[in-house]
């Protein structure tokens, strides 16, 4: 009895702390999405409506959250494979004994992480752009017509998803190289002698041994990237044609630009079930290739 | 002067904080105001405050500057947190919505008991922006309102030596400039992040933009059908680039390149092209008041407006400062100082202002510029037309449906509206 009233002692600090700011903000805004409150009700408390799921229905049934959810699993899809694949290939190339100038490469390719998202945006959206743009410029040397990236509703979402995997993927390669320097050397020369192949020492012995490390950097980067906010803000304001609306921006214009917060509340928990189910889904794949 | 301001500042925080005798003493005798303001005028404000400083030895006023782009949220999470300032300046777009929350004090009384801010001598459309159920919430300030920004010569070499002033001519001139414009240029720039220029078109039509007491969309009335029609025509028809602000990357630099002959832009501009255009260039541009379906046209009244704060506990200086800032005199260095134009008549008369070149199409067109619906849902709806411009535009959708479904969005985000007007019965 008394060991428990001291690890009830020891705990209630870091408890209270939870509490109010965690525990408290998460109940206050669930109550907030059961009503209308905005601009009215801030004005006057009477102006609330309690609308109990209104707001969750009304989301349900309002075309621009299918399209920005659209929008974010297009990001998610395409952005989280693509971005891990370029942060495998350059821990690779990093942890590779012919590599030259590591120290250098490591921090110049972990460097886009570190930048002012804002900064850089106004760099791609010059790379991006139509008529002028190093892009466009680098694809005609190829004989390809120039590409409307941020105008046309078909390229915008592809070149947000350049941008952030360009941004992002430095972060993630600084993990796995961790990683990779962890994996036993002798793995590999056991493989070497019995005749093993690049790709398949690749195959049968990286992978695998980085799987836990890959786990990890999946979870972060499908929970971030179902966050995707500041790269559509800065580079194209959701614009064209709202092809480049995420979930978080649709909250965001609904809840600061309009100060309907009990909507925006209400997308916020919508948005976190779904983080959630897709992180569940990512630890049981992770589970079930641990049984295997 | 800047830095001086600061240093005031931090001693008056020192003062109340440290609320020493010396210092108490001070701070009972002279009366603090808070003034809020937003973007570039801040910054040259100072030096009209320090004339009202001298005049008035007792008040001393503090400056403090919002961003725009925060200004917003600034001011609701301020009111929310009850730390208002003493007066302000506020985007006359803004007013219903702070004048509905009550954080704004009606001036009614304080204009009536005054003669230096004559309501005749005003723009009628800009002092009816502050006019909010009848009530007057605010001073204007300046004024600002969007027109025609061309180039003489492109123009003149397809053929128009005048610029247009009624839609039949624009239409025209606009078909002769692309003619002559060469492959990969255009006739005009309406940025498609932009719900202005639409906006501009359709206050010029006698339709309003909201039905039945501002609660429902009125979109798919023939008026605004005229004006978007008109907007869609001119990018079906290849006259505009369907583009955005971010596409452009240098409005300036393409408008010297001849990449399009018409931009609809606002007095801030004069100062930027005349810096940013290249010498060669300052002959060769000139603004005219918007053309309107029949002849000039009516254009929005936008700018920004002084405010008194509800709150506030020093009101009769507030007015005095308001007061001030509104005398011609005061005007006209405000114009030098940043450009922004008078909302005043008498202002107007001064040779620097009169004998402007291109200021001569805004003095013509402030008088016919109209408010647009005020109501705290408007920002809102305007964005709504905007993407339901885009969607005839870039996604090819047909007139009738697109103003339908905006008349459906207009009326969900105004459904609160109308359930508060029903159920006060009064609005």
């Amino acid at each position: 009895m008394n060991e428990r009233r001291a690890a009830w002692t020891f705990v209630a600090p870091a408890l209270v702390v939870i509490g109010a700011f965690f525990l408290v903000p998460v109940v206050a805004a669930f109550a907030l999405s059961l009503t209308d409150f905005d601009l009215y009700a801030l004005a006057d408390l009477r102006n609330l409506r309690v609308v109990w799921l209104g707001n969750y229905i009304d989301i349900l049934r309002t075309p621009l959250f299918w399209k920005s959810l659209g929008n974010t699993f297009y990001f998610v899809l395409a952005g989280v494979p693509l971005s891990i694949a370029v942060s495998l290939g350059a821990a690779l190339l990093l942890d590779s004994k012919l590599a030259r100038f590591k120290d250098f490469f490591r921090t110049a390719l972990f460097a886009p992480v570190v930048t002012t998202v804002v900064a850089v945006a106004v760099i791609w959206r010059y790379l991006f752009h139509t008529r002028y743009g190093l892009i466009n410029f680098a694809l005609a040397k190829f004989g390809i017509a120039p590409i409307d990236w941020l105008g046309d509703p078909h390229w915008s979402m592809p070149a947000i998803i350049l941008f952030a995997v360009w941004k992002n993927f430095g972060y993630n390669m600084i993990i796995l190289l961790a990683a990779l320097q962890g994996i036993p050397r002798d793995l590999y020369e056991a493989a070497h002698i019995d005749g093993a192949s690049l790709v398949q020492r690749l195959r049968h012995i990286t992978l695998p041994m980085l799987r836990p490390a890959l786990l990890l950097v999946a979870i972060i980067t499908v929970s971030g990237y179902f966050q995707l906010f500041a790269e559509p803000y800065v580079m194209t304001q959701g614009n064209p044609l709202q092809s480049t609306v995420s979930v978080l921006y649709f909250m965001y214009d609904e809840g600061f630009t309009w100060w309907s917060l009990g909507r925006a509340s209400a997308i916020a928990f919508l948005l976190f079930a779904l983080i959630l189910a897709a992180t569940l889904l990512l630890l049981r794949w992770g589970r079930r290739g641990e049984a295997a | 002067m800047r830095v001086a301001r600061l240093v005031q500042r931090c001693a008056l925080a020192c003062c109340a904080a440290l609320a020493a005798v010396a210092c108490h003493r001070d701070a009972s005798d002279v009366t603090v105001l808070r003034f809020w303001t937003i973007g570039r005028e801040g910054e040259v404000v100072g030096e009209l405050l320090e004339d009202f400083e001298r005049q008035h030895p007792g008040i001393r006023v503090v400056v403090q500057q919002l961003p725009l782009t925060a200004a917003h949220e600034k001011l609701l999470t301020a009111f929310a947190g009850d730390a208002l300032p003493d007066i302000g300046q506020l985007g006359n777009t803004w007013i219903p919505e702070l004048a509905t929350l009550g954080a704004i004090e009606p001036l009614q009384p304080y204009v009536d008991a005054s003669n230096a801010v004559p309501k005749d001598d005003y723009f009628a459309g800009i002092w009816d922006t502050n006019v909010i159920g009848g009530k007057l919430y605010g001073v204007p300030w300046y004024i600002d309102t969007r027109l025609l920004f061309y180039r003489k010569d492109l123009l003149a070499r397809a053929g128009f030596p005048e610029p247009p002033r009624d839609w039949d001519e624009w239409k025209r001139a606009l078909a002769a400039v692309k003619a002559h414009a060469g492959t990969g240029n255009y006739a005009i720039f309406l940025p498609l992040n932009e719900f202005e220029p639409l906006l501009n078109l359709a206050v010029q039509e006698p339709d309003p933009l909201l039905r039945d007491d501002d609660t429902r969309g009125n979109f798919e009335s023939p008026g605004f059908r005229r004006a978007l029609d008109f907007y869609v025509e001119m990018f079906r028809r290849d006259w505009a680039p369907p583009m955005s602000n971010q596409e452009i990357s240098n409005v300036w630099d393409e408008f010297a390149k001849g990449f399009y002959t018409f931009y609809i832009t606002g007095p801030w501009n004069v100062g930027e092209f005349r810096r940013r255009l290249p010498p060669e260039m300052q002959d060769k541009w000139a603004t005219a008041p918007l053309p309107g379906p029949h002849g000039p046209g009516a254009a929005i009244g936008g700018g920004s407006s002084l405010v008194m704060f509800e709150g506030s506990k020093h009101k009769r200086e507030v007015w005095q400062l308001i007061e001030f800032l509104s005398q011609p005199a005061q005007q006209v260095r405000f114009h030098a100082l940043c450009g922004d134009l008078p909302p005043r008549r008498s202002t107007w008369n001064d040779p620097e202002l009169a004998n402007d070149e291109p200021s001569k199409a805004f003095r013509d067109q402030l008088e016919r510029v109209k408010p647009t619906p005020k109501v705290p849902e408007w920002e809102r709806i305007a964005q709504q037309m905007r993407l339901a411009s885009e969607r005839a535009i870039r996604g090819g959708e047909s007139a009738d449906k697109v103003l339908r479904d905006l008349d459906a969005r207009a009326d969900a985000i105004l459904e609160k509206r109308r359930w508060m007007l029903a159920r006060a019965g009064t609005p």
